[in-house]
């Protein structure tokens, strides 16, 4: 739309005015069935990552315009800023770690009634681990015939070091970003598989530090500071999204050793947050802003990502992800470089639509809070019904359906590019491709917990 | 004889205005000349540092690099504005379409929503350490005159005072912002909360300066004066604006001017810890990018915040000038 800035408007505008009523009554059928936004002018909150995309692509590219929404974005300092600033108001949305409206309604951390009608996106995590322990994991790890090490690296050979820094009396510390986040979870689960202890949760102890039993230290530092903690040698490694795992290997600092996509092949990652007071308050402007979202997904897998060069120009932007084009690049495109030099193709590293990755699924839910039981964040067994009803509590497929059958009723997207919503019951079938080999079924959440080597099963109490 | 003086006389006025010329010579080059040579070593010194340290963003920016930045911040403040000019016509557009399909919908323009620029942000934070230093003024003058007149006044608020005076804004903050979220509450506010916190804070550790060296001001007054007053019977109102600020207000600028120094120094740390917006704000979010372009922005800024500083330092002296005419 920059031309019209600079073309003679006093002749284009009406002529556009026209046009646009023109293609306004098109399209009333939808608006009469959705109906025009209670709310319109919305301030989404985001953390500087490269997940964020469908918020900052709804807003470049006019669906939130397109929908009557007048939205601002805001970059937040942390999670927890972020999530308050949900909680009190300050802001109207925001771009969410799955396990935050979860835990924030089962009153784990700030208690609020948080509800999603939108996932954002699967996978878009790693680990990464400092130099030094780099150099000494790689002897453990065996080698493809180009010298590069096999993939995916297990905490197997990270627990030589971790044993080698108890002997000498050292602690062995890991950044992750948020006590509930995803981050926290996949390295406690990546680290468990190789048989090292990431420490329990005692809340009702008032212990909240989850470093009970640890043999590996898990403390949180908010994403964009990960990389300059682990460059001060505070941490010897973190999980984090992109880019700050890339921007250690441009800045020579440490090595992504695993992504989450090899810990659990499509892992649901980050969700938009609202209150349930907001999506009561103003139903269309919830079902607007989720048809949006929707898009911006969409617009992001389109074209067998062919559209992410020109989304990676945009997130580069300093206000929004604001690092280097070629850092976010490396994982957006369809790459990401382990070792320095060690570039492998991991097409679905960030997925933002297809494999219906923004249907809010009642079994990613469930996952979340099957490993908050692990830990020991939830502190005491609940039932299979428990978990399913704190899973229908916080994740609003119904919202999303309805925007969802919109945008095909308005042929903006087809039917067949989301699942069919006539059957679809909300939890996928049991999931496979996890790096330890378990298989995780939504419906059985207890039975999942005691399957478990290291962590909390049924009858156990810190 | 009469020549020989007149030579002589000649020569010494010759001497004299020579002198003369070579004085004002060496007072330009003073005021120019040696500022000019102070900038340039500057300049290469910078430039030779930089060179040599090495970040893990690349080489520490020199001045090549700030100066490129100002370019790029220009050029994106001028496409940030086009944008924000599309996205007026668009909503006109889009306001004129809905009103003519729902006639009760009243139109409203809503402010562009697009990012702040470099050139937005210095203007925020000016209007922040304007209204932050202002509210602090009216507070401390009054305050402070009323401290220099009496004696008793002092002896009780003094202690408060020198306690509070040497707090960081950063332990303020805190507590400001709990206050504001509390207490402004409002479903469509005029300003929004993060504006009070900045204001707030930047009030609460500029106000000292101001009471304390108003407070001296005043009761080291001439006691003649005053005596001329008591003499006079002058009223209290008219005794404070013949005698009292006209005699101390070089001290109520000194005041004024550390606190305004204090102020601005305090809102780029309140705007970076808060994230208000304003250059703070810029600051920290270049400092997140972790871009190559990163340093040499938060360089750029560093020269902005400092002339900023020294623009409004000299700006409180011109005002002064202009203020105390009589003398």
């Amino acid at each position: 739309m920059n031309w019209t800035a600079t073309l003679a408007q006093q002749i284009i505008r009406p002529l556009l005015l026209g046009m646009s009523i023109g293609a306004s009554i098109c399209i009333s059928p939808a608006l009469a069935e959705v109906g025009y936004p209670e709310k319109e002018e919305l301030k989404f909150g985001f953390i500087k990552l490269t997940d964020m995309a469908p918020i900052a692509i709804a807003y470049e590219k006019g669906y939130f315009e397109e929908e009557g929404l007048y939205v601002s974005i805001e970059a937040q300092a942390n999670w927890k800023v972020l999530l308050d600033g949900v909680i009190d108001g300050r802001l109207d949305g925001a771009h969410m770690l799955a396990g935050q409206p979860i835990a924030a309604t089962i009153g784990y951390g700030t208690k609020a009634h948080i509800i999603t009608p939108f996932s954002m996106d699967l996978n878009g995590n790693a680990i990464t681990v400092s130099n030094d322990v780099w150099a000494k994991m790689k002897p453990h790890i065996a080698k493809q015939a180009d010298g590069f090490p096999v993939h995916p690296i297990k905490a197997d050979s990270l627990k030589p070091v971790v044993d080698e820094f108890k002997a000498a009396g050292k602690p062995f510390n890991m950044g992750m970003v948020f006590p509930v986040s995803t981050h926290n979870y996949e390295l406690r689960y990546w680290l468990a598989a190789g048989g090292i202890h990431p420490g329990f949760y005692a809340p009702h102890k008032g212990d909240t530090s989850g470093q009970i039993d640890a043999q590996a230290l898990l403390s949180v530092t908010p994403p964009p500071q990960m990389p300059s903690t682990l460059e001060a040698g505070t941490i010897n490694g973190y999980c984090v999204g992109e880019p700050w795992n890339q921007q250690a290997v441009f800045k020579g600092i440490g090595v992504p050793v695993v992504t989450d996509y090899e810990i659990w092949k499509d892992n649901p990652e980050k969700v938009f947050g609202i209150t349930a007071e907001f999506a009561e308050k103003y139903p269309n402007t919830t079902i607007r802003l989720t048809r949006a979202l929707i898009r911006a997904a969409k617009w992001l897998d389109d074209n067998n990502n062919g559209n992410r060069p020109e989304a990676v120009k945009i997130l580069s932007q300093s206000n929004y992800v604001g690092a280097d084009y070629e850092v976010i690049a490396n994982s957006m495109t369809g790459t990401f470089e382990y070792e320095k030099g060690d570039k492998r193709a991991v097409p679905d590293f960030n997925v933002f639509f297809r494999h219906n990755a923004t249907y809010p699924y009642y079994s990613d839910a469930i996952w979340y809070l099957t490993q908050m039981r692990r830990w020991g964040q939830i502190e005491q067994d609940q039932s299979d019904e428990w978990y399913k009803d704190v899973a229908a509590k916080v994740y609003r497929p119904d919202i999303y359906a309805k925007a969802a059958q919109s945008l095909i009723d308005d042929k903006l997207i087809p039917a067949t590019a989301f699942p069919d919503f006539s059957k679809e019951t909300g939890f996928k079938a049991p999931q496979t491709h996890f790096i330890d080999n378990l298989t995780y079924d939504g419906n059985q959440p207890n039975a999942y917990i005691n399957s478990f080597v290291i962590g909390l099963k049924q009858g156990d109490k810190l | 004889m009469n020549s020989l003086t007149s030579i002589a006389s000649n020569r010494l006025i010759e001497q004299g205005r020579k002198a003369a010329v070579m004085l004002k010579i060496t007072e330009l080059s003073k005021l120019i000349l040696l500022p000019f040579i102070g900038i340039a070593i500057f300049l290469v010194m910078w430039t030779v540092t930089a060179n040599s340290i090495e970040t893990s963003l690349g080489k520490f920016p020199g001045p090549v690099a700030v100066v490129e930045q100002f370019e790029n911040l220009y050029s994106e403040h001028v496409a940030e504005r086009e944008k924000a000019q599309a996205f007026y016509q668009r909503q006109d557009e889009r306001n004129a379409a809905r009103t003519a399909n729902d006639p009760n919908y009243v139109a409203k323009i809503r402010g562009y929503t697009g990012k702040e620029t470099f050139w937005d942000q210095i203007i925020t934070s000016l209007i922040t350490v304007m209204s932050g230093f202002l509210l602090a003024a009216i507070i401390a003058i009054p305050l402070g005159i009323w401290m220099g007149l009496s004696r008793s006044l002092q002896a009780a608020i003094n202690p408060i005072i020198q306690i509070f005076k040497p707090v960081s804004p950063l332990a303020w903050l805190p507590l400001v912002t709990m206050v504001v979220s509390a207490v402004y509450v409002s479903p469509d506010p005029i300003v929004s909360k993060s504006f009070i916190n900045s204001m707030l804070t930047v009030t609460l550790c500029s106000v000292w300066p101001m009471i304390i060296n108003t407070a001296i001001g005043v009761s080291s007054i001439d006691s003649d004066l005053i005596n001329v007053s008591k003499v006079l019977r002058l009223s209290a109102i008219t005794h404070v604006q013949k005698i009292v600020l006209p005699a101390s207000i070089p001290m109520i600028f000194t005041g004024m001017r550390l606190s305004l120094g204090v102020a601005w120094m305090v809102l780029i740390a309140a705007e970076m810890l808060a994230q208000n917006p304003g250059l703070g704000k810029f600051v920290w979010d270049e400092f997140q990018n972790g871009s190559s372009d990163s340093l040499a922005r938060i360089m750029a800024a560093v020269v902005v915040i400092g002339f900023i500083g020294f623009l409004l330092d000299r700006g409180i002296l011109a005002l002064q000038h202009w203020v105390s005419w009589d003398k």
